[in-house]
């Protein structure tokens, strides 16, 4: 029998109820949306990640409703379409998404029940982070989690342009974007996401990107030897990896997996933003400076004013803002 | 016995081994490390945990039920978060969707919180104090247990049993519940009583 | 369980048939993970649909619901012919080499003995051939034509992989990989191990169904041994207990029974609990069974039950049938024979089948009290909610007393988990508004109506009025105060009968069920849970989750009855000489002069391992094969159809349903026939929700919000319904309105020529809560249970299904 310690797991330590000291803060930002010339910290971080083994989900949404109750999100409580997944889409308050796809095997004429927990993959070059025009809207930590201060977004939506997998969504309520922040407030007290620790099967798993890595590749030597010839990890170069990793039973054929991106990357188009608009954005917007922007980096749903929202809103739509923010879907 | 038994206890006794290894590399020697430090507010900050266990299925998960106010220590708690005890052997922390939300099962709207009466004929619930609700109770069982006992068959055989009253017991009320129920409908003679095991 | 859910870590083979262990426990179910990741465990699932345990698995076939007997009948033919049997074990361990009478037999899918007109058998031909001794005759060789090894071939030669496949519409190939990989587990160092759950008791042959796969795990050798077993997953968190306590109508604590009126007295109720051994030397444990029940009795009554008086037996209802359980008393109901019904956190108007005579039945009641920390259906049986519940309010004259309960984060006591751990809890949250403790209800109903009878007097009042109620507060006896109570104490100074030498004082906790005594100077509520609190405190609330070379015993977390014991029958993991059948999942050994090892031994410490048999609880001290006359529908199973099927029964046709199982006259009117209703409905629980609970809360309603019924591609296409559509699903009993998951998932299968359609109903809506108002399979299932123990045949029903373009109306 292999060592059972072997497996990283998040779940073998409970909250502290006791005040505590984060690890890492804002002096290990290393990117800042709509900002150059960020400070180089003056530590590395050591690199984390959540590594996602499909082939040991069971589908059954725990990571939904753990990740509902620490955001104290509230989904709403839609119809049945025909499908399994609830809510339909990723929302403003449903960061994570089992997604669920019928594939009958053409070698084997097996069907395989394909089960993919959907949201946001912390890549190492977040798109999102490149689009946004919004300064310190979004920002990342040198050990990988990209986060967003709905404190400076703005609303208008280029990050679920600028993502590859489009995953942030705009709350039609506060006109913020929200995504999975990687329980950003949890790790920074050593505890490792909400929905790694209520795993029931450990499919979802999380540590420094390096013990996963090897996790990972562990797990695709069971699944070769149970026939899964074609079983790999998925960490995406063309993001530059990502801080949310799958282990894939078809690592060939990521796009089974409900249209898990084959070959991620920014949009050129996104990638050739900057300068012009942002500046522009930056001066008519008059966000605070980003120092001022840090304090409230773990703080969540803090109200705007609304000359700002309608700023925004116009200068980067160029439309009224009571049309409605734009939602969901591709762009 | 054990009841008491730290946090800090509990997780010596959990091996959190892996659990150190990846937190060592992120900073802390040990997940009390967290701890020592005083500088931060966490959510769950200044709650205080109780252990329970999850009332669903008959894994029996081990939880933490994260409170403010102790009812320990006779003050009035509100139940804030809920997760996983990483210390449970069966589940080490982990929890499914319902036991994951179950906060929200605590705080459902559709919780009952007061006695209510629905009387014959009425299209609505009214409410009633718990005296004369249990009053009402009693005087029915009462008069229907004395006309309709059982005291022997028609060969004459004892058999005192009362089968116009029945009770169906719970099937997630504690064992401390159960014998009380027991008691109770066992000593009055019913016999059509049952609980969720039958289906 | 016979083991643990930690436990399952250890084996090599996982079956998950009967049940959806990934869906309805996933957190047990992670221990199917761990086996596959550290042992290279296999996991194969047989169900009508591919669940989501299914989507994990090594391998998956589908079944025909309600036509697993002939699965596993089929599996142990093929392994009795294939040599696929774990030998040793067969021959030491189980009944094999009994001699069964030679009036026994089996025909037309019958016993002998059948009585259609009482719908019952004779049983006494189901028996051991008895030589002058007292002891049944065996044949060591298992070659007599009598004993039970050739009786079980001779039974089971029918079932060939073409008959499975035709009854079954699993495929033959498919039914012959998965006999192949159960095979592999005969061997001394392979083990398997079953999980099961409701898929297998909703049925009304559903004990057969179970036994059907008890005795493929003896013949493979995988009970008592790490990683083995028979694992009943169990419903709800403390069904366990309330079983272990006895609260079902023939039941007293600790699985005691409540006596019939042919036990009119004391000596004539213990007669037939004697229980002597069938073979020399053997424990059989329930030669104890009067220090239990006096010590029960004692525990009920105190002083007022003496030797004088038979221990107060006379105040023990005695049953003129064999339980007066739920759909009895339905039963009842709709004929005025019941005025009161109290519903103590049990939802029946959603758990119990033919909801509409639920309904009839509750409209008849004078009061229905309900007690829960919910607004239940139950509770608002009465109240019209249109199409979903269309009841004629004004003319319903039932009381309705809703009694606000606190909940699990509120109280304090014990649970007693599948692997029968007793574990204790705390409260951490205030009950909201006026909510109370379900002690303290109870207390303030028996105190009320024990006052009234010493006010009053009235119909024999004495075993009220006599029932111990000596607790420091009597209002609210203490989860403490009760627990002690059911572990029990010595009434008098113990001392050992052998040696003199003192064991207990008057008024000491008991530390086990071996002190307790007949003569009244013991008592114990629950003699199983001896040991739970002795006067070391109480043993359910121990933490200590050490577990020495990672066995998952767990032996100082809280308590697991009996005595402590983490897997029952743990003296068969060892072989004749003692010594384990697999040295690498050592649980128990002989060290030559006692058992010792990872776990309590179940058996006499000191008892050699080549006199005394493992399954102790047993006259023989052996396991069955053949269970001689204790299951109502005979000592092996046999292939029965559900009561609605699209099949007659193969052997018999004019055979409908289980022959013995209980049918209402008016209910018999209420079956469906598989010309109006073509498709074979099943029902069970998705992993989103908790039964009929979580639809209270807003989270769990997200996840998984309306209610829905899947079928196939192929049924869809046949009746024109789209994904996502509306449908209306009617059976005999009733209609329900679902929208339609159309999925690969579930595939029509072909039987005995025909092609058959399954519909799967899941069952957590109502029309309460946050969810949206739905039905639940209730609304459909026939009134009808198994023949032994009366659970509902959920599992295997008929309906018809069509579109529905509009939206349900009253």
């Amino acid at each position: 029998m292999k060592d059972i310690a072997t497996a990283p797991t998040t779940a073998a330590s409970n909250p502290p109820v006791q005040p505590t000291e984060a690890y890492y803060n804002a002096g290990d930002i290393v990117r800042i949306s709509a900002t150059r010339n960020v400070p180089a910290p003056e530590r590395q971080l050591t690199k984390l990640a959540k590594l996602i083994d499909v082939s040991k989900c069971i589908g059954c949404k725990a990571c939904q409703s753990a990740c509902i109750e620490w955001n104290q999100t509230h989904p709403d409580v839609e119809e049945n379409v025909g499908v399994y997944e609830n809510p339909h889409d990723l929302t403003p308050n449903m960061f994570t998404l089992m997604r669920f796809s019928e594939w009958v095997n053409p070698e084997t004429d097996d069907l395989e029940w394909l089960i993919r927990k959907d949201g946001c993959m912390h890549c190492e070059d977040p798109g999102c982070l490149t689009a946004c025009p919004a300064p310190g809207a979004i920002v990342q930590y040198s050990n990988g989690i990209v986060d967003f201060v709905q404190e400076n977004c703005i609303g208008c939506g280029y990050c679920l342009t600028g993502c590859p997998f489009n995953i942030p969504r705009i709350s039609q309520v506060d006109h913020k974007s929200y995504k999975c922040t990687l329980c950003s407030d949890r790790i920074a007290v050593g505890q490792g996401p909400a929905c790694a620790k209520a795993c029931p099967t450990q499919a979802i798993v999380f540590g420094t990107k390096d013990d996963m890595k090897a996790h990972a590749a562990e797990r695709i030597e069971d699944l070769k030897s149970r026939g899964y010839e074609n079983a790999g990890l998925y960490d995406p170069a063309g993001v530059g990896g990502t801080h949310v990793m799958y282990v894939l039973h078809h690592a060939d054929k990521p796009q089974i997996y409900n249209d898990l991106e084959e070959d991620p990357r920014i949009s050129p188009i996104v990638e050739g933003w900057k300068g012009v608009t942002k500046t522009a954005g930056l001066a008519v917007i008059g966000l605070a400076a980003i120092g001022a922007t840090l304090h409230g980096l773990f703080a969540r749903g803090n109200e705007v004013e609304e000359h700002d929202e309608q700023a925004a809103d116009t200068l980067v739509k160029g439309r009224d803002p009571d049309d409605g923010p734009h939602h969901g879907g591709q762009v | 016995m054990n009841i008491d038994l730290s946090r800090r206890g509990f997780l010596r006794l959990a091996g959190a081994g892996v659990a150190a290894t990846s937190l060592g590399a992120m900073g802390f020697g040990e997940a009390e490390a967290a701890e020592a430090a005083q500088v931060r507010t966490f959510r769950l900050a200044t709650t205080t945990e109780t252990r329970n266990t999850c009332p669903y299925c008959s894994v029996a998960c081990g939880i933490i039920m994260y409170s403010k106010g102790d009812v320990k220590a006779g003050e009035t708690a509100e139940l804030l978060h809920i997760e996983g005890d990483a210390d449970h052997p069966t589940n080490r922390g982990t929890l499914c969707p319902k036991g994951a939300a179950l906060k929200d099962f605590v705080h459902a709207p559709t919780r009952l919180t007061h006695p209510r009466i629905r009387k014959p004929g009425s299209d609505r619930f009214e409410e009633i104090t718990w005296d004369e609700a249990l009053d009402r109770i009693a005087r029915a069982m009462k008069d229907d247990r004395d006309a309709n006992f059982i005291a022997s068959n028609e060969a004459g055989v004892p058999v005192n049993r009362w089968t116009t009253t029945g009770f169906l017991a719970a099937s997630a009320s504690t064992n401390e519940t159960a014998w009380l129920t027991y008691k109770t409908v066992r000593s009055m003679g019913i016999v059509g009583f049952d609980n969720q095991a039958r289906v | 369980m016979t083991n643990a859910w930690t436990d399952i870590k250890n084996t090599d083979l996982v079956i998950v048939m009967g049940g959806n262990a990934a869906e309805a426990h996933p957190c047990g179910f992670k221990w199917v993970t761990e086996a596959k990741a550290h042992r290279g465990a296999k996991l194969i699932v047989v169900d009508p649909r591919y669940t989501r345990t299914a989507s994990v698995a090594d391998y998956y076939a589908p079944i025909r619901p309600g036509s697993d007997i002939a699965f596993l009948m089929g599996a142990i033919r093929w392994c009795m012919e294939n040599d696929k049997v774990h030998w040793d074990y067969v021959r030491a361990f189980t009944n094999a080499s009994f001699l069964v009478r030679e009036d026994f037999g089996w025909s037309d899918g019958l016993f002998t003995g059948y009585d259609e007109e009482k719908r019952d058998f004779d049983k006494s031909s189901w028996d051991y051939q008895i030589g002058e001794d007292g002891f049944a005759l065996r044949d060591p060789t298992l070659e007599d034509p009598r004993c039970v090894w050739q009786m079980l071939k001779k039974h089971v030669d029918v079932y060939t992989p073409d008959f499975v496949e035709n009854i079954t519409g699993t495929p033959r190939d498919k039914f012959l990989t998965v006999c192949q990989m159960i095979g592999e587990t005969s061997a001394p160092d392979r083990t398997m191990t079953s999980m099961y759950a409701l898929g297998w008791t909703q049925h009304s042959k559903g004990a057969q169904n179970i036994r059907g796969m008890a005795m493929l795990q003896l013949i493979l050798g995988n009970i008592g041994v790490r990683g083995g077993g028979m694992n009943a997953l169990r419903g709800h968190s403390n069904i366990q207990g309330l079983t272990d306590i006895g609260l079902m109508s023939n039941l007293i604590p600790g699985y005691l029974n409540i006596p019939t009126e042919k036990e009119p007295d004391w000596e004539t109720y213990l007669s037939t609990r004697s229980f002597k051994p069938l073979q020399p030397g053997q424990t059989s444990y329930w030669q104890n069974y009067p220090k239990f029940m006096v010590s029960f009795l004692k525990a009920m009554w105190g002083d007022a039950a003496t030797a004088e008086n038979d221990w107060a037996y006379e105040y023990l209802p005695k049953l003129d049938v064999p339980a007066y359980d739920i759909l009895r008393m339905f039963e009842l109901m709709n004929h005025d024979r019941v005025n009161l019904y109290f519903c103590q956190g049990f939802n029946p108007m959603l758990s119990i089948p033919n909801r509409e005579k639920v309904t009839r039945g509750l409209s008849r009641l004078k009061m229905l009290v309900v007690m829960d920390p919910l607004s239940t259906e139950t509770s608002h049986f009465w109240q019209n909610h249109g199409a979903h519940n269309d009841v004629d309010t004004a003319s319903i004259q039932t009381e309705v007393l809703e009694l606000p309960t606190t909940c699990f984060a509120e109280d304090e006591g014990a649970l007693v988990n599948s692997g029968r751990w007793l574990q204790w809890h705390w409260p951490g949250a205030t009950p909201p508004g006026e909510a109370k403790y379900d002690t303290w209800i109870m207390a303030q109903i028996f105190l009320r109506v024990r006052e009234l009878y010493r006010q009053e007097g009235g119909a024999f009042p004495d075993p009220i009025l006599n029932l111990t109620w000596n607790y420091a507060d009597p209002e609210e006896p203490s989860p403490a105060e009760l627990a002690r109570e059911m572990n029990g104490r010595a009434l008098a100074d113990l001392t050992d009968p052998a040696t003199g030498a003192p064991v207990l004082q008057a008024g000491q906790q008991v530390s086990s069920f071996g002190q307790l005594r007949d003569d009244g100077t013991t008592m114990a509520g629950c003699w199983i849970y001896a040991g739970s609190w002795t006067e070391d405190g109480n043993m359910m609330a121990r933490r200590d989750n050490s577990d020495p070379d990672d066995t998952g015993m767990f032996l100082n977390w809280a308590f697991a009855w009996p005595a402590n014991r983490r897997i029952l029958y743990n003296r068969a993991s060892a072989d004749l000489q003692g010594k384990p059948w697999d040295p690498s999942r050592k649980l128990i050994e002989w060290n030559g002069e006692r058992w010792v090892g990872y776990d309590i031994p179940d058996i006499a410490p000191t008892a050699p391992p080549d006199v005394v048999g493992p399954f102790i609880m047993n006259q023989e001290g052996v396991s069955r094969l053949f269970s001689r006359g204790m299951m109502r529908d005979g000592p092996f199973p046999t292939h029965m159809e559900p009561f609605e099927s699209p099949m007659a029964n193969v052997f018999n046709p004019r055979m409908r349903g289980n022959p013995v199982a209980r049918m209402f006259e008016s209910d018999a009117g209420r079956l469906g026939s598989s010309d109006e209703f073509p498709f074979v409905a099943t029902s069970y629980r998705l992993t989103e929700h908790f039964h009929y609970w979580t639809k209270h809360n807003p989270v769990n309603a997200a996840l998984q919000p309306e209610f829905f019924v899947e079928i196939s591609e192929e049924l869809a296409a046949e009746r024109g319904i789209a994904k996502g559509g509306r449908v209306r699903v009617w059976s005999k009993r009733g209609q329900v309105w679902a929208k339609a998951v159309v999925t690969k998932r579930i595939r029509p299968m072909t039987c005995d020529g025909k092609i058959v359609h399954v519909v799967g109903i899941p069952l957590h809506w109502g029309f309460m809560g946050a969810a949206k108002k739905g039905w639940g399979p209730n609304s459909l299932t026939p009134f009808v249970g198994d023949a032994n123990v009366d659970t509902p045949e959920f599992k295997a029903f008929l309906v018809n299904i069509e579109p529905a373009a509009e939206e349900p109306v009253a």
